[in-house]
């Protein structure tokens, strides 16, 4: 048996800590060991809004049709974070963002945006559905959609406008979107397309966005890209960043938080508590790995995997799965 | 052909394809093809009701596309939009075998309410013709950026507080509003033509929604000169000319931008350009 010291690789050195929070310019909260949690206060130029979470879901209940799907959900979302939001096939993913959004019917408990109901708040929250599926003879280009995203729900004829015009090239710069801004969107690749959805939810400047399953049927680049940029916004633009992902492997560098949902229930936590084989393979009732190859951090499903009591991964000797011995 | 008595059949005819390219251009965005096929067929009963009551025809077939607009809409929620159509469609037509047979109504009469009069347009029928438009073109103008998100994008127009079944309604009742006012003039299988087959092309030409738009209102109109321009003529049923025209420019459409497409284009596809590579190197078997 050969024991993998998973965290190592991922362990964040003091420097490190005082530079993130610096980008963020936010208090960061640093799950680094479970004893202690350290918190990280810096202080910045953005004092004021520093301590204000800017989601902050508390013992949200929703049900339909008489099935309990969600049962006193509490959580909170700080600028500059990236959180993962994980759980099985129907655990309520999806409705959790849709109540976030204010088109979920009937949720019991409190959700705030900045403050906000979700509802008054809808030009503070971007939301990227699940896979859309675009006609290739749509008669529309990227440029349009995101124009979209910024005046869609307006009334009447849209007048030429050179700051709807920059609000526009701005979201698409702040997703790298410019070369096929011109395209019709149906032509593109399911990655570009990916993006422009993207820009069409930033438009309007968002303090939070919310992704259901953005990487789900992109390829191993367009995956890693996305994951790319969505560390990018929350670090650089100070976005707040909820997102859905069966497939967490490309999120992994990039994600500082993750809330998970089972029966109903959510728990949050900082990656390194909740990315462990024994926390993983309980939530989503399968054997999951997590090993460590070539200096990152893999999630596997694993049939055959063992789990020591203190949660670590032991490889059985002459597994093909790979790992330092 | 520019006789007076055919004045009012060009301009009735201009306006009743301008409306229904512009209604078109979301009917094809939406996808509500069927539907589009269902509400005039579902209104066609509405003349012979209103010969039954003695009133004027308009009011007839606005009463049965009101009927058939609410239907569509309640039964479009409970789940598919095609099975609505359908049954909404069946349903009217069997109310409509019953009205026709209650009525005395000869067969010359059932047969241009489906194909058209177009050559029997009097100054009189201009005027409803004329109001309607301005209310379906005033409804479009304002409910344009809504309308168009909602139909190629729900879910992001959801996430925009754009109710889907507000949008749905209005559009149904501007679509209706079109149907009414185009059935006595065209007949109820033309208004069919003109709001799918100019739109579809267009949509396959042009990439901008707005000249997309203009472009399946251009079409339509073409289409309908060339139609009448034929049939008077030839003495050929106008229908027979509107139908084969809409299939051949959707043929012609698709064809071009074929074309377009594989002579003009790059070679690459634009996606694989300004995109750096990162070569991450392979896994040795015997690592590990």
């Amino acid at each position: 048996m050969a024991r993998v010291d998973l965290w190592n690789p991922f362990q964040r050195t003091d420097e490190e800590v005082l530079r993130l929070a610096g980008t963020y310019g936010e208090v960061i909260t640093m799950h680094e060991d479970t004893s202690s949690t350290a918190l990280v206060t810096i202080p910045s130029h953005h004092a004021e809004a520093s301590c204000a979470s800017v989601l902050a879901v508390e013992d949200l209940t929703v049900s339909i049709g008489g099935r309990l799907l969600l049962q006193g959900v509490t959580f909170a979302l700080q600028p500059g974070q990236l959180c993962g939001l994980i759980g099985e096939n129907g655990a309520g993913k999806t409705t959790l963002l849709r109540s976030l959004i204010g088109v979920q019917p009937s949720p019991h408990g409190q959700v705030s945006i900045s403050g906000l109901a979700p509802r008054k708040s809808r030009d503070l929250v971007g939301y990227v559905p699940q896979k859309i599926n675009f006609a290739p003879d749509l008669p529309l280009r990227v440029y349009d959609l995101v124009q979209l995203g910024c005046d869609g729900h307006r009334l009447g004829p849209r007048w030429f406008s050179r700051r709807l015009h920059q609000q526009v090239q701005a979201a698409l710069d702040a997703v790298g979107a410019q070369d096929f801004a011109y395209q019709r969107i149906g032509e593109l690749s399911g990655g570009q397309q990916q993006r422009a959805v993207i820009a069409h939810a930033l438009a309007r400047r968002p303090r939070l966005l919310l992704l259901d399953e953005p990487l789900a049927n992109l390829d191993f680049r367009s995956a890693n890209e996305l994951a790319g940029l969505l560390g990018h916004l929350t670090r650089v633009h100070g976005l707040a960043v909820l997102v859905t992902a069966h497939d967490m492997n490309p999120l992994l560098p990039v994600m500082d938080h993750i809330v998970y949902l089972a029966k109903g229930r959510a728990a949050s936590g900082g990656v390194r508590e909740v990315v462990q084989s024994a926390t993983l393979s309980k939530l989503y009732g399968y054997p999951v790995a997590v090993i460590e190859y070539g200096g990152r951090v893999l999630v596997l499903p694993h049939a055959d995997a063992q789990i020591g009591e203190d949660g670590c991964y032991l490889m059985p000797n002459g597994s093909a799965s790979g790992g330092p011995a | 052909m520019f006789d007076t008595f055919m004045i009012h059949t060009w301009i009735a005819s201009t306006i009743i394809a301008a409306t229904a390219g512009i209604l078109g251009f979301f009917v094809v965005l939406r996808r509500s093809a069927f539907a589009a096929h269902a509400l005039p067929l579902a209104t066609f009963p509405g003349a012979a009701a209103a010969q039954l009551l003695g009133i004027q025809p308009l009011w007839g077939l606005l009463g049965f596309v009101t009927i058939a607009v609410v239907l569509l809409h309640q039964l479009q929620k409970l789940g598919r939009k095609d099975v609505a159509a359908g049954l909404v469609l069946v349903t009217l037509l069997a109310v409509g075998s019953l009205l026709l047979s209650m009525t005395n109504t000869y067969a010359p009469a059932v047969f241009s309410l489906l194909f058209g009069q177009v050559l029997g347009v009097s100054a009189a029928d201009l005027w409803p013709v004329a109001v309607i438009a301005s209310v379906v073109l005033i409804g479009a103008m304002g409910l344009y950026r809504p309308l168009l998100l909602q139909s190629a994008f729900p879910e992001l127009a959801l996430s925009r507080g754009i109710s889907a079944g507000v949008i749905d309604i209005l559009f149904l009742a501007l679509l209706g509003l079109v149907t009414a006012m185009a059935m006595p003039v065209v007949g109820a299988l033309l208004v069919f033509s003109l709001l799918i087959a100019p739109a579809a092309a267009a949509q396959s030409l042009s990439a901008r929604p707005l000249q997309a738009l203009l472009l399946a209102v251009m079409f339509s109109m073409g289409m309908i000169w060339l139609a009448i321009a034929l049939s008077f003529w030839t003495n050929w049923p106008i229908g027979f000319f509107v139908g084969t025209m809409g299939a051949l420019l959707f043929t012609s459409a698709r064809m071009f931008r074929y074309i377009r497409h594989r002579w003009f284009s790059t070679g690459l596809p634009t996606t694989m350009k300004n995109q750096s590579m990162k070569l991450i190197p392979a896994a040795q078997p015997g690592e590990a």
